[in-house]
Order: C-alpha cells, then sequence, then structure tokens
C-alpha cells in the first residue's frame, strides 16, 4: 500500500466512522479506533491520538448548533467540565502507564458495557419527581429547552451534582485513557442521576466531549502521540461523516433497527480488542 | 437549517421568569450565539489547514503516490514533532505536515477559546461563582499542555 492509498482508505473509514457514529449519538472514535488497528494495523497510540482530535471536531462541531438553540445547558457543562478535564488529565497520564496492552483491555471492556448501556436505553424508563437539592439550587443549575413537538419551552430541575461530579471524573478518566468521547459515559450521568431531559443530556454532553478532549489531547500532542500523517485524514473524514449524518440521514433511518446491528458489532469488537490485548 | 426557528417573545419570557435565565435576557442570545459561531469558524479553519497541508505533501511528494515503502517510513513508530516551535519552523519552511499538524493544533484550541470566552461571558453577568469555576477549568486546560510538556 502507498502512503497516499493509505490517506484515502483512513480517510474513507473515518467518513464512515463519522457518519455512523452520528446515527448511533455516540462519537466516532469507538468505531474509528478497532478499525485502524485491527484492519489498518495502526499502532494503538497514534490511533489514539487521531481519533481525540476527531472527538473534538465533531463535538464542537455538533455543539455549535446545539448551542445557537439553547438546548445545551451551559451552566451544568461548565460545573460538569471541571470533573471531566480533571478525569481526562487523569487517564492520558494512565495511558503512559498501562502501555498499549492494557489500552487495549480497558478499550474492549467500555466497548462491551456501552453495548449493554445502548441495549437498555432501547427500553422505557420510568419517571419519578426530582428530589429538591440546595447545592444544585446554588449552583443555578436548573434550566429550561424550546420543545419541537410541544411547542413550547420545558422547564427541568437538576439534581444530585456531586454524584454528576463523581461520575463525570470517571467519564472523563475512561476518555482521557483511550482517546473517546466516552458519551456513552456521560449521557448517562446526566440523565439518570442528575436527572436532566435526555434531549439536554445529550447536548449538553456533546458541548462538554470538546474540553474534555482538549485535556487529552494536550498530553498526547506533547508526547508525541499525535502524528499529522494519520490525525489529519482521521480528522476531515470523522467531520465530513457526522455532518453529513446529522444533516441528511438522521430523519431516513430506522434507529431501532440501527442500535440492534450496532449492538451486537460493538460486542464483536469488544472480543477482538480483549483478545487482541491478550495475545499480545 | 438550525438558524430558522427564532424563539418567539412568549416562551422566551418564559424562560425569563426561571431564576436561571435574569441574566440572558439583559444580552439577549448574544452568548450562545458568540460561542456557536467561535465553534464553528474554528472547525472550518482547521480543517482547511489539514486538507491544505495534505495537499502540499503530495505535491511536494511525488512518490507517495507510488512507493509503498515509504509507508512503512511514514507510519512505524517514529518522533512526531511536538513542541510549538517545531511545528512552526516546519509550517514556515511550507512542510505539509506542519501545515496538518498547525490545523491540529487550531482544532485543540477551540475548546481552550470556548472556555476563555465563557469566562469573559459570566464576567461580564458578574456571576462571580461561574467566573471561579470556569477559571479553574481552563487552570486544568493550560495545565494539561504543561504537564504532558514536562513529561516528554
Amino acid at each position: 500500500m502507498t502512503p497516499f492509498l493509505f490517506t484515502l482508505a483512513v480517510l474513507c473509514i473515518s467518513l464512515g466512522a463519522g457518519l455512523l457514529g452520528s446515527l448511533l449519538g455516540i462519537g466516532g472514535g469507538l468505531i474509528l479506533i478497532p478499525v485502524l488497528t485491527l484492519w489498518l494495523k495502526v499502532d494503538i497510540r497514534y490511533a489514539v491520538g487521531a481519533s481525540i482530535i476527531s472527538v473534538i471536531a465533531t463535538s464542537s462541531g455538533a455543539a455549535a448548533a446545539y448551542v445557537r438553540d439553547r438546548m445545551a445547558n451551559m451552566r451544568v457543562a461548565m460545573f460538569l467540565e471541571l470533573a471531566t478535564t480533571a478525569g481526562a488529565l487523569s487517564g492520558a497520564f494512565l495511558s503512559g502507564l498501562v502501555g498499549g496492552r492494557g489500552v487495549y483491555f480497558v478499550f474492549g471492556a467500555v466497548m462491551a458495557y456501552s453495548a449493554l448501556a445502548m441495549l437498555r436505553r432501547m427500553g422505557a424508563r420510568e419517571e419519578a419527581p426530582v428530589p429538591a437539592d440546595a447545592l444544585a439550587d446554588r449552583l443555578g443549575l436548573h434550566g429550561s429547552y424550546w420543545d419541537e413537538a410541544s411547542g413550547r419551552e420545558v422547564r427541568y430541575r437538576v439534581t444530585r451534582p456531586v454524584a454528576g461530579l463523581g461520575l463525570m471524573y470517571v467519564a472523563g478518566t475512561v476518555s482521557g485513557l483511550l482517546g473517546i468521547g466516552s458519551g456513552a459515559l456521560k449521557v448517562p450521568a446526566m440523565d439518570l442521576a442528575m436527572r436532566l431531559p435526555l434531549k439536554v443530556s445529550t447536548a449538553t454532553s456533546n458541548f462538554m466531549i470538546g474540553v474534555t478532549a482538549a485535556a487529552s489531547a494536550g498530553v498526547y500532542f506533547a508526547r508525541g502521540q499525535i502524528d499529522p500523517f494519520i490525525a489529519g485524514p482521521v480528522c476531515v473524514g470523522v467531520t465530513l461523516g457526522a455532518w453529513l449524518g446529522s444533516r441528511h440521514l438522521m430523519a431516513r433511518v430506522n434507529s431501532t433497527w440501527l442500535r440492534g446491528l450496532f449492538v451486537a458489532v460493538l460486542l464483536w469488537v469488544a472480543w477482538e480488542m480483549l483478545h487482541k490485548g491478550w495475545v499480545s | 437549517m438550525s438558524g430558522e426557528r427564532e424563539p418567539e417573545a412568549g416562551p422566551r419570557k418564559e424562560a425569563a421568569a426561571a431564576a436561571v435565565h435574569e441574566d440572558a435576557e439583559a444580552v439577549p442570545l448574544v452568548p450562545e450565539l458568540l460561542i456557536s459561531d467561535l465553534l464553528r469558524y474554528g472547525v472550518v479553519a482547521s480543517l482547511s489547514l489539514v486538507t491544505l497541508g495534505t495537499l502540499i505533501t503530495y505535491l511536494r511528494h511525488p512518490d507517495y503516490l507510488v512507493s509503498s515503502e515509504a509507508l512503512q517510513r511514514l507510519t512505524a513508530p517514529h518522533p512526531v514533532p511536538h513542541g510549538l516551535r517545531d511545528v512552526l519552523t516546519g509550517a514556515l519552511a511550507a512542510r505539509g505536515q506542519s501545515f496538518v499538524m498547525v490545523g491540529l493544533l487550531v482544532m485543540m484550541a477551540v475548546p481552550v477559546l470556548r472556555v476563555a470566552l465563557s469566562l469573559l461571558i459570566f464576567r461580564q453577568q458578574r456571576d462571580t461563582l461561574y467566573v471561579a469555576i470556569t477559571t479553574a477549568v481552563l487552570g486544568l486546560l493550560c495545565l494539561s499542555f504543561l504537564l504532558g510538556a514536562a513529561e516528554g
């Protein structure tokens, strides 16, 4: 394979990962890293470095729209970013300690977890009143968003900000360690623990992911793990794919069927990554 | 597409009634628009630089189109420029890969600038608590670049 073909291959794979990621509401990283390492034999440390940049790109692109629509809760985001950036820093340093093999293991485990979380999300969830929380009041975390379906402004209250901080630290660590956005961990933390509406959780998660990823990217860059030859085409491909997916395909795809298929693929890749960590 | 629906007077008043959005009424939508534009144009600038750099690389190295040995060199573990000075000197020498790297650095800078912009907005709103929170986040981001550099 010549460098030119390699660039083209990386570009196409990234385009596909970005497209699929945007349809499933997860970042491209979770799909991209296994393909780069297992198919194109890219060293996992460079794959992670490339992925983290593409995470910033997709998050920033999506967040631009969410912020304009006032769907993302910027105060919740800012507050939780305290924990995600601290976590991302820990994760990026941890990845230097555990080495390639450890990263494969953690990656496999997180993938398996994401698959199961996605399965669970397909079911319904119950609605109980949101318990009052003094700290959430003090921080002014409560907000409102415009609901297109019902045509009115929906107000919501936020609870358990400290639990949110703790979960976000974990999400940030995973993100820094693996070079993924870990939206699959962030959304449940806001949705289930802090009781933000799912739409707001998704928008806010997207908004936060860029900052989390930038914290890890700083460490990766300084360590020389961001290789322009790989990260360049990845960055362009994933962004274009995500843009195409969210603008032109979202409405036309049956998401339940797609999710089912994706859970199967995730579980299979999780097994592959664990296996690779075992034999290498 | 996202700009189609401007919030009407009704929902805006309702939103302002919620204690949280009191500040937003004084400066309607401006912080959100500023942040949204920063994110959008930042990403576009970065992607343009990356594309330009990739084109320069292949113009300057026609052998990359045919030789498969070159790929071995490019993908094997190797030292990558990871100091700001290395990257900038490379870009000034019109090295394609350095242009790509500048683009990637612009991408990394976008969220940092977003936090800095939020800091200015919270200061303008005289929201001391959030000025403190935002300053801490900005500090952690700067720390990541400094600590990474110290380690490498």
